[in-house]
Order: structure tokens, then C-alpha cells, then sequence
């Protein structure tokens, strides 16, 4: 199948270019950075100790999921209205993508929580919205992935994706008062809020630039291999019907 | 559009009443659950008397997926739904009549659901006001929601899984609204419950502008 393709199709043969070569060298540069800034130079936090150095990561990435949302959204409502394919795959593109960073934001924040509050779970509206937020993205994700017609899970998909936002804002303001009205928010109370200044603020920048650069960088490939994917879903049907045909001359 | 809409949700209804699916399935179904609860959690330990909004909900919500995956398998057979689709009937009128008949159905499930609950949990029921308008409220939030993502997932192979997939994150906030307005008015204290009342409203009226928009170029295609 794939020897047949690449003979076929004169497509690209890597989703990387020359731009995305160097924007991966900037990323692993500031991953290096960060994990210099985050791990070595920056000093354990008056409370927390050592554990605060995983927020470097954990805060960016839930900034990323939600630009990640924000973008699959808009995407779909582009999509929706102007009927763009280049919209359509940024959009599904951004929903994977947030996904994964929603899963670390929760993974880290439950490593974080451990120490922190002495459970890997507190039934806290930040966290909780933040589950129901993957639930939601890996909803989109089962319809874009859907074994039916290509228009079909792309349409049905941008619907989903339309109501993302609305939703989200939905699921967290109910959340909060959820929370709110039974229990004052007291965990939160000298965590993430608390200030930071120095280094440790520095760290944190540090943290924005390299996630900030990751995602992107994951977007571009992965907006390229969904471009690739549509091609080969509309390479294949000629090629079957070539292939058909070949054995039929032949016999 | 309304007219459409009553004639839509009078088929369902009449449906619904010569095959009495929902009666003798669906209402069994809801009861079950609720004794299923007792067998899970022991009734003498109180943790019933204290769940019971709660438990009442997920009950309806449960029951609401098969009420809705029944509204869409009528028209799944002989290209019912191409008739639909032929009939010239406002798609938005559709969705509306869609989501009556669902809610009527729902409400009637509730009601039995709720003698259960006072019969089977001994739940004293008082806040009738709130406990109506929350109800009322939040079966048209579960109905609107429900029908734009049965249409979504309508004609797929993978409908009866996709469905609850879809639809239990997003209602996540009417359950949590009804329980909480449910549980205001059974302490006796209404005033905490209507701010869930305003917050449900806020999604109804969200879906029903969806539906409304969006079930069109839906049903085109599915």
C-alpha cells in the first residue's frame, strides 16, 4: 500500500520543513533551558520546597490545552462557515494536541497535589473542570475518527467542536459553584496563587517559551500528517480502482 | 416552525403510545435502577436519604439516553428519516418537536420516578415550587442537548456508544444543578436552589439556539 502511494503520489515524503527543523532545535534548546532553570538555578519555594518546580511545566500546559481549545473552536466555526479543509485540520489538529496537554496538565498536577495536599485527588473545581475538559475533547476526537464518510465526521466533528468553548465555560462556572457553595476553595489558597518573583518567576517564563514552542511545533506536524491523511483517504480509492484494473488486463 | 414542530413531537407521541416502548422498557428500566441503589448502598445506613436527589437524577439521566436512542431508531428503519428529510417540514420545527416529545416523555418518567423515590426511599418531598420549575427546566436542557447530538449521532454504526460518550460530559452541569436545586428544596431552603435554576435556563436556551441552527445541515446528511 504505501509503495504503491509513494509511487503514485508525488507528495512530500517527511511533514517536516526547513522552518519546522529549526523551530524543533529552538524547542529541544529551550527544553534544555528549562529543565536548567526549573531543576538547577531557580531556589525550592518557601512552602512548597522542591515540589513547586513541576508547576514550571504543569501551568504553561494548561495555558497551551486551552489556547488548544480556543483554536479547534474557532477552527470549526471557520469551518462551518466558510467551508475551509485548512481550518478543518488546524482545528483537529489543536483538539489532539490539547488533549495531550490537558492529560499532562492533569498527570503533573496529581504529582503535584500528592505532597502538596497528601491525595493525588481533591474533587476541587479546577481539577474537576479540567477532567471534564478531556472528557469533552476525546468526544471530538471520537467523531473526527469516526469509520464513516469523510464530510460526515468532519461536519459532525465541527459541531462538536463549535460547542467546545460554550461548554467548557458551562462545565467550569457550575463546577465552581458546585464546589463553592458547600466548601471554601482553602487548597488553592497558598498554591498556585501565591506569589513569585526572581528566578522562580524567570523559571516560569522560561516554562511559557518552551511548552509555547512544543506546541506549536507538535501543531505544524500534526496539521501536515492530517493534510497527508486526507490525501492518502482520497489517493486510496484511484489506487484500489487502478490496482482492479491492472488485474483485470493482466488476466 | 411550530406548527411543524407539534406535528413532529404529535408522531412521536402517538408512537410512543401505540408501541408504549418507553412505558413498559424504559419506566421498568428507571425503577430498577433506583432499587439497583439500594442494593449498592445499604438503606439503613442513611446513605440513601442523603443521595436521593442525586441518585434520581442519574436514574433520569440513564433513562433519558434510551428514550433518546428510541426517538431516533423510529426513524432509523425503511429511510424514515429520508422521508423526514423529503417531507418539507422546517428541520428547525424538527428539532423542536424532537425535543417536546422527549421532554413529555422525560416528565412523565420523572413524575413515576419521583413516586418511587417517595415510596421506595421514604423522602419526605416539599419545595414543590422549585422542585416543578427545576424539573421542568432541567428535562428541557437534557431533551434539547440530547436530540442535537442523537441527530449527530444518528446513522452511524456506533450510535449507541457514541451517544452517552457525547452527551454525559456536557450534561455534567445540568446534573449537577438539578441535584443541587433538587436537594435546596427537599432541606427546605428554595433560595439556594434558584441560581441552578438561572444556570440551567443558561444551557437550555444555549442547545435550543443550537438545535435550532444547527439540526438542519445535520439531518441533510446523516
Amino acid at each position: 500500500m504505501t509503495t504503491q502511494l509513494s509511487n503514485t503520489s508525488s507528495g512530500p515524503d517527511s511533514t517536516a520543513s526547513r522552518g519546522t527543523r529549526i523551530l524543533g532545535v529552538l524547542a529541544l534548546v529551550s527544553m534544555a533551558a528549562l529543565a536548567l532553570f526549573g531543576l538547577v538555578l531557580s531556589p525550592p519555594d518557601a512552602n512548597q520546597g522542591e515540589v513547586v518546580r513541576i508547576l514550571y511545566v504543569h501551568v504553561p500546559s494548561a495555558t497551551f490545552a486551552y489556547i488548544g481549545c480556543l483554536l479547534t473552536t474557532v477552527g470549526s466555526a471557520m469551518y462551518l462557515w466558510r467551508r475551509s479543509q485548512w481550518w478543518e485540520l488546524v482545528a483537529y489538529a489543536s483538539a489532539e494536541i490539547a488533549t495531550v496537554f490537558t492529560a499532562i496538565v492533569l498527570v503533573t498536577g496529581m504529582i503535584w497535589g500528592r505532597p502538596t495536599w497528601g491525595v493525588y485527588w481533591v474533587w476541587d473545581a479546577r481539577l474537576t473542570s479540567t477532567a471534564m475538559l478531556l472528557l469533552l475533547l476525546l468526544g471530538y476526537l471520537a467523531v473526527r475518527r469516526l469509520p464513516a464518510d469523510h464530510g460526515v465526521r468532519t461536519r459532525r466533528a465541527a459541531i462538536l467542536g463549535l460547542l467546545l468553548v460554550p461548554n467548557v465555560i458551562i462545565v467550569r462556572q457550575s463546577v465552581q459553584w458546585w464546589r463553592t457553595l458547600h466548601q471554601k476553595p482553602t487548597l488553592l489558597a497558598n498554591g498556585v496563587g501565591a506569589e513569585i518573583e526572581g528566578l522562580m518567576l524567570f523559571a516560569l517564563f522560561v516554562g511559557f517559551i518552551a511548552i509555547g514552542l512544543v506546541f506549536t511545533w507538535l501543531l505544524i506536524h500534526r496539521f501536515r500528517l492530517a493534510w497527508l491523511e486526507d490525501q492518502v483517504d482520497e489517493a486510496g480509492l484511484d489506487v484500489a480502482i487502478a490496482e482492479r484494473r491492472a488485474e483485470g488486463a493482466a488476466s | 416552525m411550530l406548527q411543524d414542530a407539534l406535528l413532529i413531537a404529535g408522531k412521536d407521541l402517538r408512537l410512543e403510545l401505540r408501541s408504549r416502548v418507553a412505558l413498559n422498557q424504559v419506566l421498568p428500566f428507571a425503577l430498577l435502577v433506583l432499587v439497583l441503589f439500594a442494593f449498592a448502598l445499604d438503606p439503613d445506613r442513611g446513605v440513601l436519604a442523603q443521595a436521593t436527589p442525586g441518585l434520581y437524577w442519574i436514574a433520569v439521566l440513564f433513562s433519558a439516553l434510551l428514550a433518546l436512542q428510541r426517538s431516533f431508531a423510529i426513524e432509523a428503519a425503511d429511510g424514515n428519516r429520508d422521508a423526514l428529510r423529503l417531507s418539507g417540514l422546517d428541520p428547525a420545527g424538527i428539532f423542536l418537536g424532537k425535543v417536546l416529545a422527549v421532554s413529555v416523555q422525560l416528565i412523565v418518567l420523572e413524575v413515576l420516578l419521583g413516586i418511587g423515590v417517595a415510596v421506595l426511599y421514604t423522602t419526605h418531598i416539599e419545595g414543590w415550587g422549585l422542585l416543578v420549575v427545576s424539573s421542568v427546566i432541567a428535562t428541557a436542557s437534557i431533551a434539547a442537548a440530547g436530540t442535537l447530538f442523537g441527530v449527530l449521532a444518528a446513522g452511524l454504526r456506533v450510535r449507541e456508544t457514541l451517544l452517552p460518550l457525547l452527551l454525559l460530559p456536557v450534561l455534567a452541569p445540568v446534573l449537577i444543578g438539578s441535584t443541587r436545586a433538587f436537594e435546596a428544596a427537599l432541606a427546605g431552603s428554595p433560595s439556594e436552589g434558584w441560581p441552578w435554576v438561572g444556570l440551567m435556563s443558561i444551557f437550555a436556551s444555549l442547545y435550543v439556539v443550537a438545535g435550532v441552527l444547527g439540526f438542519g445541515p445535520l439531518l441533510e446528511e446523516s
